[in-house]
């Protein structure tokens, strides 16, 4: 552990900064408030190109604008918040990240230490609001414990399964001062995220592995997260496995490889959830059986042995029982694995995919992608933005029909180019999502699908975009429905759309006061020209295209049902 | 099929810890039947002892859940044959009761209790062992009128040979061996 920084006397909240740049901090999102004044107080002082604050317009914008830049960059976000209104704004954006295992250190401000627990003003207990949520948190109430607790917080959040950490810091803290001394956690007696592989397990997995005849890749976020995309193509490529992918591992794999069979799961692909039922062999990678996964758990991979490659050990046989655990990073695993494995085809097993694919493109994909009358479809836009961006976007979503219908049908190039809450379904994720990504990637076109409910539960992030003069392209797929729940209502509460109907506002004029075009498209003659034109654009640009009113996502799982039960219609 | 298990856990002495510890039975609907906090023979480490009745299957779990929270050091998981186990109680009675027959008296005696404490309103009686030998006080008692009681949580010493500091010791090595093997390959980057 060598000593970055000499000694000199500073206040707790030039530490925290002093910290943040430590640790290669240069960009945060944030809201200021009374309580962690002294903090933007110090932070006025530090040049914006070493660190770069980003105030949204809600603290939870700025929670999911620093996921969406973790994201992207694949290094540790930062947000901030005062104390209790905005630390508590920023739990769904904290839990968000959780479930989809973001690293994002999140600050908060605290009333004065002598004040807590007195129900002071703006006192919140976020450190226990925010202990089921997070992988770890503290609370601050001494200056000089400052760099040490914000080293700690970024080996916890970065390392091993990743997730937010909070650090709730005292304002009394923030204004004593300390002698500033860094120096970068690298273990902890009770914490050891580097997992060595157990070899008699990749010795045991690869004699699975050469011995399968239907063997299916189940790949998941983790191998995002431990950025072995091309360890897996080189594994892939070796082996001829097909690989599935599940939402959050989206993009680590090319869609338009020849191996890839498709996206699991209950909006999934037909062939790579039927196919979950013949395989002998599931290799999943990095990912954790989630429900919507796996549909009725009783009759889910009924024919297959199932090797899980996951980082955190309490995942493995939670949900499934599996026959041999690789307990360790998805990276080293591949690696191991590849040197055992033998190179081959399946070239009858992928022909099954094919058919599926063939049934799937009949019965779904053609009437969406390529209708030729009837109201606008959410698939034949996602496909056209697909093939005009050539896959190089990065695309961002909010929650519902239009997610699964981007995740269905954009075909991705590049590993994490695809935005999205997965785990917990925040409705409202995605405008300060494509901020914090365009962010991260200014030189990327960031595109943002959104859905007409989604969008109004945190539109007022158009005002970070105009103030930041951020050039996203913002989609609005517009049904005046709560789509996917008046979808559930339509099958399963006999079409009584409660409450799933909105009367909406004029987006494009919306946009227009935060200086931002807009065009609304109803008609499919003009719907081509729309989208060129909006990418033609060097500025932001929201296009607000109506949709097909009562439209359906299909294939569907249907709660209850077996990945082979999958619908068509 | 549930049965009862004895869960110590070693935790560093961090404010909050048996809140992130409960949180994970509250989750999973598991009721706490008895809990006791206490230091460890390790300096710097607390040990927590909680007893839930639940599945094996369960138990694995909420081991393995319980050992991703960043400051728990190691957690063991034990069915009531493989530890030493005790819990206290204490009983308040009426001194009268007392002074007209001796049958408390002879209670006491052949349950192997003690009297802690004898003034002239009350006396206060302690009894050590498992559950049932404390419940089985209680209702003896009972017809003389218990005016306060109550039990400890359960606190157990394990059977296994191996203690904490060879597990601390192991995990100090394997820890100074990924720090290594992190250097190096940043060295290599």
């Amino acid at each position: 552990m060598a000593k970055t920084r000499k000694k000199e006397k500073i206040t707790g909240a030039k530490a925290l900064l002093y910290s943040l740049i430590e640790e290669n901090v240069n960009t945060i999102f944030g809201y200021p408030g009374g309580a962690i004044m002294p903090i933007y107080n110090e932070l006025y002082d530090i040049e914006d190109n070493k660190l770069n604050h980003i105030l949204t317009r809600h603290e939870q914008g700025a929670a999911h604008a620093a996921q969406a830049y973790a994201m992207v960059t694949g290094k540790t976000g930062v947000c901030f918040a005062t104390s209790g209104p905005g630390a508590t704004n920023l739990v769904t954006g904290i839990a968000n990240a959780f479930l989809d295992s973001v690293p994002v250190v999140f600050i908060t401000a605290q009333v004065v230490s002598n004040l807590i627990g007195s129900d002071a003003f703006q006192e919140t207990d976020i450190q226990g609001i925010s202990m089921p949520v997070t992988k770890w948190n503290y609370q601050i109430t001494q200056a000089k414990d400052i760099p040490e607790i914000i080293s700690k917080a970024f080996f916890i959040a970065g390392s091993g399964r990743p997730g937010p950490v909070l650090i709730d810091i005292t304002k009394d803290a923030q204004m004593q001062t300390l002698a500033f001394d860094y120096q970068k956690c690298t273990h902890l007696r009770s914490y050891n995220p580097n997992i060595p592989l157990n070899p008699a397990d990749i010795e045991s997995a690869a004699i699975l592995i050469n011995h399968a005849r239907k063997p299916l890749i189940l790949a998941g976020h983790g191998i995002l997260l431990s950025k072995a995309g091309k360890e897996l193509k080189a594994f892939v490529e070796k082996t001829g496995i097909p690989v599935a992918s599940t939402l959050l591992g989206l993009s680590v794999f090319p869609s338009r490889h020849p191996l890839y069979a498709g996206l699991l799961g209950m909006h999934g692909n037909y062939g790579p959830n039927i196919k979950t039922n013949e395989a002998d062999l599931l290799i999943a990678i990095g990912m954790r059986f989630d429900d919507r996964v796996t549909g009725d758990l009783k009759r889910y991979a009924t024919n297959a042995n199932i090797i899980h490659i996951e980082i955190d050990k309490s995942e493995i046989n939670k949900i499934v029982e599996v026959d041999i655990e690789i307990h360790g990073d998805a990276k080293e695993a591949l690696k191991a694995l590849i040197n055992k494995v033998n190179a081959n085809s399946y070239p009858e097993w992928l022909s099954e995919f094919k058919s599926c694919n063939k049934i799937e493109t009949a019965k779904v994909i053609k009437q969406e992608c390529y209708p030729s009358r009837g109201e606008i479809r959410m698939g034949e836009i996602v496909s056209l933005i697909s093939e005009k961006t050539q896959g190089e976007a990065i695309i961002i979503t909010d929650v519902g029909q239009h997610q699964m219908a981007t995740a269905r049908y954009y075909k991705f190039k590049n590993p994490n180019s695809f935005i999205t809450s997965g785990g917990l379904g925040t409705m409202g994720f995605g405008l300060p999502a494509a901020v914090g990504a365009k962010i991260g990637k200014p030189n990327v076109p960031v595109i943002a699908f959104i859905g007409d409910g989604g969008f109004q539960m945190t539109i007022q992030e158009l005002g970070t975009i105009f103030q930041y003069k951020l050039p996203v392209k913002i989609i609005i797929l517009n049904n005046n429905f709560l789509g996917m729940v008046r979808q559930w209502q339509d099958m399963f509460f006999d079409k009584r759309y409660a409450s799933t109907e909105l009367i909406n506002p004029d987006f494009v004029k919306i946009a227009e006061g935060f200086d931002i075009s807009g065009r609304r498209v109803k008609e499919r003659e003009t719907l081509e020209i729309s989208i060129d034109e909006m990418l033609s654009r060097e500025k932001s640009y929201l296009l607000e295209i109506m949709v097909e009113k009562e439209g359906n996502i299909f294939p569907m799982i249907e709660p209850g049902s077996s990945v082979s039960e999958i619908k068509l219609c | 099929m549930k049965k009862e298990f004895t869960i110590s856990i070693f935790t560093e002495h961090h404010i909050g810890i048996l809140n992130q510890v409960t949180t994970i039975f509250t989750r999973r609907q598991i009721n706490i039947e008895s809990i006791a906090a206490s230091a460890s023979a390790v300096k710097g480490i607390h040990k927590l002892t909680i007893v839930v009745i639940t599945t094996e299957d369960m138990i694995d779990k909420v081991q393995r859940h319980l050992e991703k929270l960043i400051d728990v050091l190691k957690v063991f998981v034990h069915t009531n044959d493989e530890i030493i186990y005790q819990e206290i109680a204490l009983y308040k009675v009426r001194t009268t009761e007392i002074m007209i027959s001796n049958k408390i008296e002879s209670i006491v005696r052949s349950s192997n209790a003690r009297f802690l404490e004898i003034t002239p309103e009350y006396v206060v009686i302690e009894k050590t062992g498992h559950k049932q030998d404390t419940t089985d006080l209680l209702n003896e008692l009972d017809p003389y009128g218990v005016l306060q009681f109550v039990r400890s949580g359960r606190v157990a010493i394990t059977k296994q040979t191996k203690e904490l500091m060879a597990y601390l010791k192991e995990m100090d090595e394997a820890n100074n061996q990924s720090a290594v093997h992190s250097q190096q390959s940043a060295v290599g980057n």
